[in-house]
């Protein structure tokens, strides 16, 4: 096994090649930091960003420099792409970071803030709050998404369920396996397709059929989010189902069990828990939706329980309609609705107040959602194999 | 109850889409009594097993054409529901598959529990312990029902499927390798289990192992391809003592005496 | 014949042990559901190509092209949001892919085993942030922070069209839109990368490493020619999820409609989604028939993209 290449291997890296401890990194890096505040103190651009960006290149080549003259051209070049792949990870790392910093320092605030009382932001509605009023809340908008939800849901679930244990136990033969092709292919289609193209094919349907163009209910938006939401069930589903081992349906058939309480009472029993994570994430996903909704719910300031008539608000849309609003003109310190009387404090951040304050909402709702998801599948999966 | 019948199978052909995989077989299967199928991998036995209950249409574009009586009734006669052919031939798999949801108790009693059928508790506890009784499970796990039939050891497991399998109370009990991956204490305690059992069932039983069939069955069949591609063949049928000391075919003989397989 | 012989546990209302109806009709029903549910998959797209191609025939009718007389025409109505939407959504791929990339080699590659996993979540997590929370963090907070780079960019680089033109703050321009589109995307394309990457044959690699290779050698002469297909399909998938995206593109550009390529430049384009959203409220009539004609291009334009997609995968497919 001694062939000249393993032998000569080794010497030649000790000879021209010696390695260098990660902590270098550390020395280089310092010293990128310390040049780059150095020369934008000179040029007075000195601030936290442009001295981590600038710090960054600087350690690019500080460190491909050192490692050239230390280790080799080529260990250089393996230290210079691995500064810029931890570099690519910090770079996203930031949006996530300061996005989720932002929605929650500015909207928990808000959310505390509220006035009467804390909390008061998710009780109360919009109806006589008038421009610039530090005021208001979104129970409307909550009970819009959830309800919207709900019916999405409704429509989605049984159709992606089916559609799913169409896939994996029904399309595996003649005629059918050529129809679970098409499918499969047309699930992966509506996978793409925008939503604001499924919010005009929300529209397109109903006002097709309906006297008065400039209809929006509730139910029309569920429409829409469905379509963006039975191929993410119909896929997740399918994944689950095909996990379950054809060992258990073998065994229930040869019980003498039916091939639907086979599929009912072992297959599903058995993949109950991913399919249920499949179904949360998928409602996780539409949740947030907003461009559907533009276009089919509208907007409203009140409750509105009926799905099948009338506007109603939702969350995604109550975020973007209150940041269009922008600023609140305060000419006063207090702003009085003419109608009722009601004095409120004037703030002219209001609006976007508010919209922090609904992406907070919708951003805990998202995130328990994913959390619950990953719960039912960590503790309530079967265990298939020992 | 009538005198049990014997399993008339006629001019079998077993397919997997247009792929012939085992013809032409015509045997008479003993009642209460053990019947091994031995043969090299690949010759069809385990195809044929599944035939018997069909279970072998269950994979995508397989069946079988011929007749396979049982009490007097064609099982592939048009009319025959296969739902109701496997409640009264049962089958045990290689690999011991209990269902992972279920507890001891209702892996026992998933024959009943998954067809919807209402039973009292009583009647359930009745048969739960006589399954478990009939395969030899009870005293060791009379303590635990309610625990997951996925926490036994892989003999423990097996003889659960057996117990499942007992419990809908069918005629006949296909096993198909059903020690193949065993230690040899479980094998033994399973090879015993089948020894009672043929008091009371019909027994198929498809082993890569002769001694184990030489040990346990009363009759042996010897399933035999030609080659790669060729369709697998009943070579030949006899009593267990017979087949293993003076087989009539050549091949049989060759492959018992370790000459190939 | 056999009914001499019933099994004790047969059901008392068959009079045949053998055969049994009501077992079938909970099978036959299953069955149909399922293949109902199939072909209302069919059914749905058919119902959306139909109602699109239906609901936009009044404004193809009505247009310059078709009655030679209208005061609109669809080719210029729809071409300048087409240019909009594929310059952000271009833009936006070639700010992600490299970041995506990167990404996904470092949680494949070069990350502890065990950091890789909450690493992956944390990516995961960024995809589950609702489009209309990105719109608002880049409306509010991120276009004010990029302003100084913009400026930079059109002093001292604005020789390059890209970067010339007059950008006045706020800058609500394509530039902005599409970095939003990026933080979009990178998890998508971040994602499949990453699954393509794992997928690397472990003795490829290792053999790399055992001749001395670096790890990043390793990476090119291994793992880059493995996962490339993978990659250009998270990058079209990502492509396609860019184009039709519309809170981001609506909640931070200024609209206009022009063919520009100065990208710092505010008021100059728009997406196709975008315009949808900001138009349908006041739009009836052939107004929202031309809105969802433009809908129906966006549509055909992500099919195609996605086909393309997954034409690639299929192809580079599991060859593991």
């Amino acid at each position: 096994m001694s062939s000249p290449t393993t032998a000569k291997a080794p010497t030649m890296r000790s000879a021209d090649e010696r390695r260098l401890p990660w902590y270098h990194l550390i020395y280089t890096g310092l010293a990128g930091l310390v040049v780059a505040i150095a020369v934008l103190a000179i040029v007075d651009a000195l601030s936290v960003a442009s001295a981590i960006l600038l710090g960054f290149v600087l350690h690019l080549l500080f460190g491909w420099a050192y490692s050239l003259l230390r280790e080799g051209p080529r260990w250089a070049m393996d230290r210079l792409v691995t500064l810029l792949i931890i570099g690519a990870f910090a770079i996203a790392m930031f949006p996530l970071v300061s996005l989720l910093w932002e929605v929650v320092s500015r909207g928990m605030t808000r959310v505390l803030a509220a006035k009467p009382t804390p909390f008061a932001f998710w009780t109360t509605d919009m109806s006589g709050i008038i421009g610039g009023a530090d005021a208001g809340g979104v129970f409307h908008a909550i009970a819009g998404t959830l309800l919207i939800t709900l019916w999405a849901s409704i429509i989605s679930i049984p159709v992606g369920l089916f559609t799913a244990i169409f896939l994996v136990e029904y399309a595996d033969q003649g005629w059918k396996r050529t129809l679970g092709r098409g499918v499969t292919f047309l699930v992966d289609v509506m996978t793409g397709i925008p939503s604001i193209v499924a919010g005009l094919f929300g529209l397109a349907l109903f006002i097709a059929f309906m006297p008065d163009q400039s209809v929006r209910m509730g139910i029309m938006g569920a429409v829409a989010l469905s379509l963006l939401m039975i191929p993410t069930v119909v896929r997740n589903s399918e994944e689950m189902l095909r996990l379950v081992p054809m060992d258990l349906r073998e065994a229930s058939y040869a019980l003498g069990v039916p091939k639907w309480l086979t599929i009912v009472k072992v297959v599903l029993r058995t993949a109950i828990a991913g399919l249920t994570t499949g179904v949360t994430l998928a409602i996780a996903r539409v949740i947030g939706e907003t461009a559907p909704l533009l276009l089919t719910v509208g907007m409203v300031t009140s409750i509105n329980w009926n799905m099948f008539d009338g506007r109603m608000a939702t969350l995604p849309t109550f975020i973007n309609q209150q940041y269009r609003n922008g600023n609140a003109n305060c000419m006063n310190e207090t702003v009085t609705n003419p109608i009722n009387q009601e004095v409120y404090a004037c703030s002219v951040t209001t609006n976007i107040d508010r919209a922090w304050a609904a992406a907070f909402t919708l951003i805990v709702i998202v995130m328990v959602l994913n959390i619950v998801a990953r719960l039912i599948s960590h503790y309530f999966s079967p265990k298939l194999s020992r | 109850m009538a005198a049990p019948q014997p399993i008339n199978v006629e001019d079998l052909n077993i397919y997997y889409g247009d792929f012939l995989a085992v013809e032409g077989v015509t045997v008479q299967i003993r009642p209460r009594s053990v019947t091994a199928l031995i043969g090299p991998s690949g010759c069809g036995k385990s195809t044929f097993l599944r035939t018997l209950n069909r279970m072998h249409e269950v994979i995508p574009g397989a069946y079988a054409e011929g007749k396979v009586e049982i009490d007097g009734q064609d099982i592939y006669d048009q009319r025959v529901d296969p739902v109701n052919v496997r409640r009264r031939v049962g089958m045990v798999f290689q690999k011991a598959n209990p269902f992972p949801t279920m507890s001891i108790r209702d892996n026992v009693l998933a024959g009943v529990k998954l067809n919807n059928r209402r039973i009292s508790k009583s009647a359930a506890d009745d048969l739960a312990e006589n399954a478990l009784r009939g395969a030899n499970l009870w005293n060791e796990v009379k303590d635990r029902l309610d625990k997951p039939g996925m926490g036994l050891s892989g003999g423990q497991q097996q003889r659960l499927c057996i117990a499942r399998t007992i419990a809908v109370k069918p005629d006949v009990v296909l096993m198909d390798e059903p020690c193949s991956a065993l230690d040899p204490i479980s094998t033994l305690a399973i090879e015993d289990l089948i020894h009672e059992l043929k008091e009371e069932y019909t027994i198929v039983i498809v082993t890569h192992n002769m001694q184990q069939a030489s040990r346990v069955s009363d009759r042996t069949g010897f399933f035999n391809i030609a080659g790669t591609g060729k369709p697998g063949h009943l070579i030949e049928i006899d009593d267990t003592e017979k087949m293993f000391t003076n087989p009539e075919n050549s091949q049989t003989e060759d492959y018992i005496s370790g000459r190939f397989g | 014949m056999s009914t001499t012989d019933v099994a004790p546990d047969a059901p008392p209302s068959a009079p045949d042990p053998w055969q049994n109806s009501r077992r079938r009709f909970g099978d036959s029903l299953f069955s149909y559901l399922s293949i109902g549910s199939g072909l209302l998959i069919f059914v749905t797209l058919a119902a959306v190509a139909i109602f699109l191609t239906s609901e936009s025939m009044p404004a193809i009718l009505a247009s310059q092209e078709f009655s030679g007389t209208a005061d609109f025409s669809l080719v210029d109505t729809t071409l300048p949001l087409v240019f909009g939407t594929v310059l952000a959504a271009a833009i936006a791929l070639i700010i992600a892919i490299p970041i995506a990339v990167g990404i996904a080699l470092f949680i494949s590659h070069f990350a502890p085993r065990r950091l890789a996993a909450g690493l992956g979540y944390m990516i995961d997590l960024l995809a589950a942030v609702p489009s209309v929370v990105y719109g608002l963090w880049g409306g509010i907070w991120l276009v004010p922070k990029l302003e100084p780079l913009y400026v930079f960019l059109n002093t001292y680089l604005g020789w390059i069209p890209f970067f010339g033109g007059d950008p006045t703050a706020p800058m609500r321009n394509l530039a902005s839109a599409s970095v939003v589109l990026a933080v979009m995307v990178l998890p998508i394309i971040t994602a499949v990368s990453r699954e393509v990457f794992l997928q690397t044959p472990r003795l490829q690699e290792e053999a790399a490493l055992a001749l001395g290779a670096t790890r990043w050698e390793t990476i090119r002469t291994v793992v880059l020619p493995f996962g490339r297909g993978g990659v250009v399909a998270a990058s079209m998938l990502g492509l396609g999820r860019a184009l039709g995206e519309t809170m981001a593109v609506l909640m931070i550009l200024a609209p206009g409609a022009t063919f520009s390529l100065h990208i710092l430049e505010v008021g100059r384009h728009q997406s196709i989604a975008a315009n949808i959203a900001s138009k349908q409220a006041e739009a009836a009539g052939v107004d929202m028939s031309l809105l969802i004609f433009t809908g129906l291009v966006l549509f055909v334009l992500t099919f195609i993209i996605n086909a393309i997609a997954r034409w690639i995968v299929a192809r580079s497919g599991p060859k593991a």
